[in-house]
């Protein structure tokens, strides 16, 4: 594996820009640093998300699922063990859990899988509310001395081993494999690519990310429970963000949601009354006018200027 | 004989929820995740009449809806017949489709809050106790129950035999082919969106009659309309029908003889199971 | 029945507006608020949050403001809406903090929502003065979060109280031993019954049938079948809006021949009682109000008269007696928040509930737990030291 000197100028620049982001508590704006946690927790949840979709074109529904769990591993354990323990047990999980639902499902196609996802987290939310009815356990506090830079950080942590991630599979048999599936799964697999193997593993990730983002928020939320911790809107969220930014670029999550970040943030303080209908208007703007997303849109863009340089 | 009974009734709540959804995502090929706002809207309008001016629910479902199809006809046209038109795939048709109805449903959510509030609504129509073989139903499901069956009877009927029906089961199988024969697709296409709307804002009348709804709660009922759907195989009727009742009648019998609290759990375990052995669904046909 | 409160909100609020704007040069306090319009929570909301929120700053407004250091001062209202996701309740109480810069935040509603929030009232020196979080784990809470405050009760209390009352009806001769118990699986529900059910043990009761339904059950047959087979003589349920509506009709069908029927949340709303009318009668449910108390009868007519809504015979008042504490606090302290949250420990104050004064948990000792419908009004039957306690009806059938 060797570097090129622009993979060399990329790798110093997202290390630059990594380190300003640390910087942001410093600042001691604490809105700013609240909209950095949401940005970095949804960062983490729809580039991981997207690792996975992007090559291979299923959406899934699931990051709920995931994302609760991982707040409940935090709740349950975080009288008994550290934090960052939990985190690791956290990502474990969430890993063998999308591995048994992807040897599951991932030889369901399309829209089936979409749906099977999405019931994948309401079955969970289910079972995991019984078990705590049947326990007789009581709502869980999670009562710790971590602040909210604190947690900013484990997700920049967290984004940060997103993206390496990321970037390595994209220079790996595994990255080059998926890009073939994602063209041509016949082909794919008709060239001795373990098709199903490949996506498994890469649906591995998607499921980690979501459950360590949940043990690491758990302290944020102070009080968990399962109507909370597996609400179905976040799944829905991290497709949109993903889908707006762009799922065919490592970087194109991040672009949409840090617009999608503050264009929630300005409708939601501009339009108490009606956040929903505005926020349903913008939608649809998106859907309408931005097909595909931010990258699509800059795509285009450079693709004009080439032109024009070439004429 | 009791729990069979409580889950056909139940089975016929799901199947007003979900008939709606299979026409339009069978035939229509849009996954309309909005479909819950319209099932509210309907119960709304169910409720207003009902409080305001005495209306029985039974007589409010003949404004519901026509009033229901011309505002699905309208989204049709307006909104989703561009991104049929633009879609090149059949996938890219589903990812477009999910985003804007998804879009549209916070828009159905906003302007119910808007109009109406955001709280509860209930009413009491019709909670009287009915004797069946030796046990007690509350004489609204049964209502519900009969008219679902009307509905289904209906739309099975009109589907099998009228010509429009034919067509549309037509475009339901192969939409290029449909076109080759002459079908008009795009027409017959709305008229199936407009008529699954309409189907779902009457079940939405039907049931605020025992249900307590408010604004929000739309999402719960396109949740489990996705499902019946997708358990009974898109765009069959009989399908759809067949998972109702099938979930209704599980449903039931875990809420009775296992646990109410596993009710839910085992809907989706159901689910999942049949998604996993037969992934085209109970009566769905393999498409390539 | 009033047909169109939401024309009725929406005049008001622009009038409320138009009054505020008019003021807001320099004198204003700016008050936040964050609570659920839409989403799980916002039909309670709906009911018992915002219009009491919208009515105490219609009220302050009518009548020039707020008195501080002499100076009066109108308020101005800065509401979110935080779609009941603690994510965004968080980040709407850093933008009311930092951004808005509100004096004063109301606190949000629920207890997960609230416990959501308490870390950053805390961390920005905001008192909370919590309403809809009824927990045990006041003492906890409060410790670390001193500037915390409980109005509504604790778990222990509403379960015990229940237990006390049914108690009492036994003795009376009364109600039998048996005692059916549901609950909705969902965390209150939870609390609830794993609180109750060694209190009714302890009492002597035996717990007939017990289970737990999941939230948005959509079918509450089997439940109340299941219920009604094991021939209780009380029937308790630990439940939520949209499931007490349910519960409620399907023991009407079924007739169930209970001499005590209690279902938690929502019982004490209006729309329960305009839903079921006569059947409603004898129904026991969580809280309860004085409906004879003149305070609470006056804050009824402005709450009708406003927003077009009646109050819900529970943490509407309470709700608003939160805010009228807030409103003394800084009319007796000026705004310093740090100065009003001391104001509040040491402090009795006079409120639409009667005298509230916090002890050394930060909790209010006395607030209402049982109540019960008697002719078309929710009456408390059982509380803390509060006053106007009505006595207890049995249940007499659904007619």
């Amino acid at each position: 594996m060797s570097l090129t000197g622009s993979d060399l100028r990329n790798l110093v620049l997202a290390a630059l820009a990594l380190g300003i982001c640390a910087l942001l508590p410093l600042s001691g704006s604490g809105y700013w640093l609240g909209l950095g946690v949401t940005i970095a927790m949804f960062t983490a949840l729809a580039t991981s998300w997207a690792l996975f979709s992007g090559p291979t074109h299923y959406i899934s529904l699931a990051t709920a699922a995931f994302f609760g769990v991982g707040t409940y591993v935090t709740g349950l354990g975080i009288d008994s063990l550290p934090y960052w323990g939990l985190i690791g047990i956290a990502g474990a999980i969430g890993a063998v859990l999308a591995a048994l639902v992807g040897l599951a499902t991932l030889r369901l196609s399309g829209v089936y899988f979409v749906i099977f996802t999405l019931g994948l987290a309401e079955l969970v939310r289910q079972v995991i509310t019984w078990v705590q009815n049947n326990s007789g356990q009581k709502g869980l506090y999670v009562l710790t001395d971590l602040d909210e830079a604190g947690i900013y950080w484990w997700l920049l942590g967290l984004v940060t081993a997103v993206f390496v991630t990321g970037w390595l599979i994209g220079r790996s048999r595994l990255g080059f494999a998926l890009r073939i599936i994602g063209d041509d799964e016949t082909v794919a697999a008709h060239s001795g690519i373990n098709t199903a193997r490949a996506k498994v593993l890469l649906f591995m990730v998607p499921g980690a990310v979501a459950a360590m983002t949940g043990a690491i928020l758990a302290p944020r939320y102070v009080y968990i429970e399962p109507s909370l911790a597996f609400a179905p809107i976040l799944s829905f969220q991290v497709v949109i963000m993903a889908l707006l930014g762009g799922a065919s670029r490592l970087w194109g999550p991040l672009v949409g949601v840090i617009p999608f970040t503050f264009l929630l943030e300005a409708v939601s303080a501009n339009f108490p009354n009606q956040s929903t209908l505005v926020i349903g208007v913008a939608f649809l703007i998106i859907v309408y006018f931005l097909p595909n997303g931010f990258v699509g849109l800059l795509d285009r863009a450079l693709t004009r200027t080439g032109h024009r340089r070439e004429a | 004989m009791d729990i069979l009974i409580t889950g056909i009734l139940l089975g016929g709540t799901y199947a007003l929820i979900a008939i709606g959804l299979n026409l339009q995502y069978g035939v229509a090929r849009i996954m309309n995740l909005a479909n819950g706002e319209i099932l509210v809207a309907g119960g709304y309008l169910a409720f207003i009449a009902y409080v305001s001016l005495q209306l029985s629910p039974l007589l409010t479902i003949f404004l519901v809806a026509p009033l229901a199809f011309a505002l699905n006809w309208l989204i049709y046209r307006v909104m989703l017949q561009p991104l049929v038109n633009r879609a090149k795939t059949r996938g890219q048709l589903e990812t477009d489709s999910i985003l804007a109805t998804f879009g549209m449903s916070f828009i159905g959510v906003g302007l119910m809050l808007g109009f109406f509030g955001g709280d509860y609504f209930s009413y009491s129509f019709m909670a009287v106790p009915l004797q069946l073989l030796g046990s007690t139903y509350g004489a609204n499901r049964v209502i519900a129950f009969c008219m679902a069956v009307l509905i289904c009877g209906a739309l099975y009927l009109w589907l099998n035999r009228s010509r429009a029906g034919l067509s549309i089961r037509a475009i339901a199988t192969a939409p290029a082919s449909a076109r080759l024969v002459g079908i008009d697709v795009k027409r017959l296409s709305a008229l199936a969106f407009a008529l699954g709307g309409a189907v779902t804002a009457v079940g939405g009348a039907l049931i605020s009659t025992y249900l307590t709804l408010d604004a929000s709660t739309g999402v719960v009922f396109t949740l489990k309309a996705l499902i019946i759907v997708i358990m009974g195989g898109v765009g069959d009727v009989r399908g759809t029908i067949v998972a109702a009742l099938l979930l209704g009648i599980v449903e039931t019998a875990v809420a009775s003889l296992l646990d109410p609290g596993l009710t839910l759990a085992a809907a989706y375990i159901l689910f999942l199971g049949i998604l996993l052995f037969r992934p085209q669904g109970l009566f769905g046909k393999t498409t390539t | 029945m009033n047909r169109r409160p939401f024309l009725k909100l929406v005049s008001a609020l622009t009038l409320a507006g138009t009054l505020t704007a008019t003021a807001a040069s320099a004198d204003t306090i700016r008050i936040g608020a964050v609570a659920p319009k839409t989403g799980g929570l916002a039909g309670g909301a709906t009911v018992t949050q915002w219009p009491s929120i919208y009515l105490w700053v219609d009220q302050v407004n009518a009548a020039g403001g707020l008195t501080v250091d002499g100076e009066q001062m109108m308020i101005e209202l800065i509401e979110y809406d935080d779609q009941t996701n603690p994510g965004e309740t968080i980040k709407a109480v850093q933008r009311l903090a930092t951004q808005d810069e509100a004096h004063f935040i109301i606190a949000p509603y629920g207890t997960g929502l609230n416990l959501a929030a308490a870390p950053l009232f805390d961390r920005y020196g905001y008192p909370q003065i919590a309403v809809s979080a009824i927990t045990d784990q006041q003492p906890e809470l409060s410790d670390k979060f001193p500037n915390m405050f409980f109005t509504l009760g604790t778990t222990t209390a509403l379960a015990a109280d229940l237990v006390g009352v049914l108690t009492d009806m036994r003795e009376a001769g009364d109600l039998g031993n048996r005692v059916a118990m549901v609950n909705v699986a969902d965390a209150f529900g939870i609390e609830l019954a794993t609180a109750a059910k060694p209190l009714f043990l302890e009492a002597g009761f035996e717990l007939v049938y017990e289970t737990s339904y999941p939230l948005g059950t959509q079918d509450l047959s089997p439940v109340i079948k299941g219920a009604a087979a094991a021939e209780p003589d009380a029937f308790v349920a630990w439940s939520y809006p949209p499931d007490t509506f349910g519960l409620t009709e399907q023991a009407m069908i079924e007739d169930i021949d209970v001499q005590a029927f209690y279902t938690a949340v929502a019982t004490p709303f209006p729309s329960y009682g305009g839903r079921f009318g006569a059947a409603a009668d004898g129904v026991l449910g969580a809280g309860g109000v004085n409906p004879d108390s003149p305070a609470f009868q006056e804050y009824a007519k402005a709450h009708m008269e406003l927003t077009g809504a009646a109050p819900d015979y529970w943490a509407s008042a309470t709700t608003y007696a939160s805010l009228e504490i807030l409103a003394q606090s800084i009319e007796a302290v000026g705004l310093d928040r740090e100065a009003v949250s001391d104001h509040l420990r040491e402090t009795t104050f006079e409120t639409v509930l009667g005298p509230i004064a916090f002890d050394e948990n930060n909790s209010n000792p006395a607030f209402w737990t049982v109540g019960q419908w008697q002719d078309g009004v929710f009456v408390g039957v059982a509380s803390r030291g509060r006053d106007g306690t009505a006595p207890v009806i049995l249940k007499d059938g659904w007619k």
